[in-house]
């Protein structure tokens, strides 16, 4: 019954996604747009680009990307669609509904950004595995503290700015430790060697999601 | 008799108020940490100063500054652990009380932070040759300044008092449970200036026979126990002036 309902509130989300594909289209021209402007500023002036400046450049696209493809989660949102599923679902089941959307969310619009930025930027990844799996793990950070902070920012005033300046210090740890362990991963180290990294960006992920499934209920009922 | 035990100036009457609040001085009980911070406060300057502290190159006299840059970090972390308590008892009571002293510890926490960073870029000068030198723990105390000063920025954008206070609530406990892995798990996987960090030896080793922590530990509760008192004067200076806007509404 609990994870029908969770579908069901999933399900939602892909639909209203699919019926408003302004949104979608809007951030995957904000990534392409992005990208192209770091292949710009840098292969136009003929510097080459070190492993470090990649991996940064690649974590501070995905960090924007990120802010703004989630903020629309809970600020997009109209005000009586919003009263509507608070009297159908129960904020748990809202929460990791949104939580596990953006998670995807986030996981597509980095096979995109790695692809692309790839593309234009050159692929130094060595080890692609760890790779890939600290991008799952960003991602669901990313998601978990942002879904968090939209929700935070959309009952407030001037949202979109609150939505930057409250969300990126927070998501600045996990941002530390991915671009610690991706850095790892294009020098092509073994899994061994980012073991400790993995474990706390898992473990912070972890604390992020359960918190705000503790918080949430608190802020649904405003 | 009705004001003993309660703020002096919740008293009705005039002859009240000042029987009230000569009771709350006599009184007393309440207030013997306010005490204990000035002696501890003032016996870590004295000490500080004067008692003798272990002769290291590079260190010299500078290790004195432990008796002023490190407790500000323990008081920080403690307000801000105290703001938290405060914040989970208002998202569970909905009282407005706790609230006001949830964001006053911030606030103070929010000083000592100021204060730690100042202290420690100072001491960075003079030990490492350079006010920020890129060391793990300063730019995660950065970071952690820039989250309060967001809790802030919140606070301040919501009008309606139980909405801003819950929301700030959550915001609080939020950050608070991704500033502790900043803080404390990070430094330790990457190389750090700071002692105990990174391979390099922790205090203990400057500390052979004990002298620097006779004045340390009395320093850490003493500055702690001044945030608290600080703490509590504002969140009452804000509850008067609630008060006085209340009564001159009406």
């Amino acid at each position: 019954m609990q994870v029908k309902a969770i579908l069901q509130l999933l399900k939602k989300e892909f639909l209203i996604e699919w019926r408003q594909k302004y949104a979608i289209n809007g951030i995957l021209l904000y990534v392409a747009c992005t990208v192209f402007i770091c292949y710009l500023s840098f292969h136009t002036q003929r510097v080459t680009v070190s492993e470090a400046v990649w991996n940064a450049l690649f974590w501070i696209i995905l960090l924007f990307t990120a802010v703004n493809a989630i903020a629309k989660s809970f600020l997009q949102e109209s005000r009586e669609r919003t009263f509507y599923i608070y009297s159908i679902a129960s904020a748990t089941h809202v929460i990791i509904a949104k939580m596990l959307y953006n998670t995807l969310l986030m996981l597509v619009l980095g096979l995109i950004c790695t692809v692309f930025y790839s593309v234009v930027m050159g692929n130094p990844i060595l080890n692609m595995g760890l790779f890939a799996a600290v991008m799952a793990l960003g991602a669901l950070g990313f998601s978990g503290t942002l879904t968090m902070i939209s929700s935070i920012a959309s009952k407030a005033e001037n949202s979109g700015t609150l939505m930057a300046v409250l969300g990126i210090p927070v998501m600045i740890p996990i941002l530390l430790m991915s671009m610690k362990v991706s850095k790892n991963a294009i020098l092509g180290l073994d899994w061994a060697q980012s073991y400790d990294e993995v474990v706390t960006l898992a473990a912070v992920d972890l604390i992020v999601g359960v918190l705000s499934l503790l918080l949430f209920p608190y802020l649904w009922r405003s | 008799m009705a004001c003993v035990g309660k703020e002096p100036y919740l008293c009705q009457n005039q002859s009240e108020v000042l029987s009230g609040r000569i009771k709350h001085l006599i009184a007393m009980k309440h207030n013997w940490w306010k005490f204990l911070s000035i002696l501890l406060i003032a016996y870590t300057i004295v000490g500080g100063f004067l008692f003798d502290a272990p002769r290291l190159a590079i260190l010299n006299e500078t290790i004195r500054n432990l008796y002023f840059h490190v407790p500000m970090w323990f008081g920080m972390i403690l307000l801000l652990t105290v703001s938290i308590v405060f914040a989970v008892r208002y998202l569970s009571t909905s009282r407005i009380y706790y609230d006001r002293l949830s964001s006053q510890f911030a606030r103070v926490g929010v000083l000592f932070g100021v204060l730690g960073i100042v202290t420690g870029m100072i001491w960075a000068k003079f030990t490492w040759g350079d006010y920020w030198s890129n060391d793990p723990k300063q730019n995660a105390a950065a970071v952690g300044l820039l989250i309060y000063m967001a809790y802030f920025v919140l606070r301040n954008s919501l009008i309606d008092q139980q909405q801003r206070a819950r929301i700030s609530a959550i915001y609080n406990i939020f950050a608070f449970a991704v500033l502790i892995p900043l803080l404390f798990i990070l430094p330790r996987l990457t190389d750090s200036l700071h002692p105990g960090n990174g391979g390099n030896p922790g205090f203990n080793a400057y500390d052979l026979d004990s002298k620097l922590r006779m004045v340390f530990y009395p320093a850490v509760i003493g500055w702690t126990l001044l945030g608290a008192w600080l703490a509590q004067l504002n969140a009452r200076t804000q509850q008067v002036e609630e008060d006085i806007e209340e009564l001159e509404n009406q």
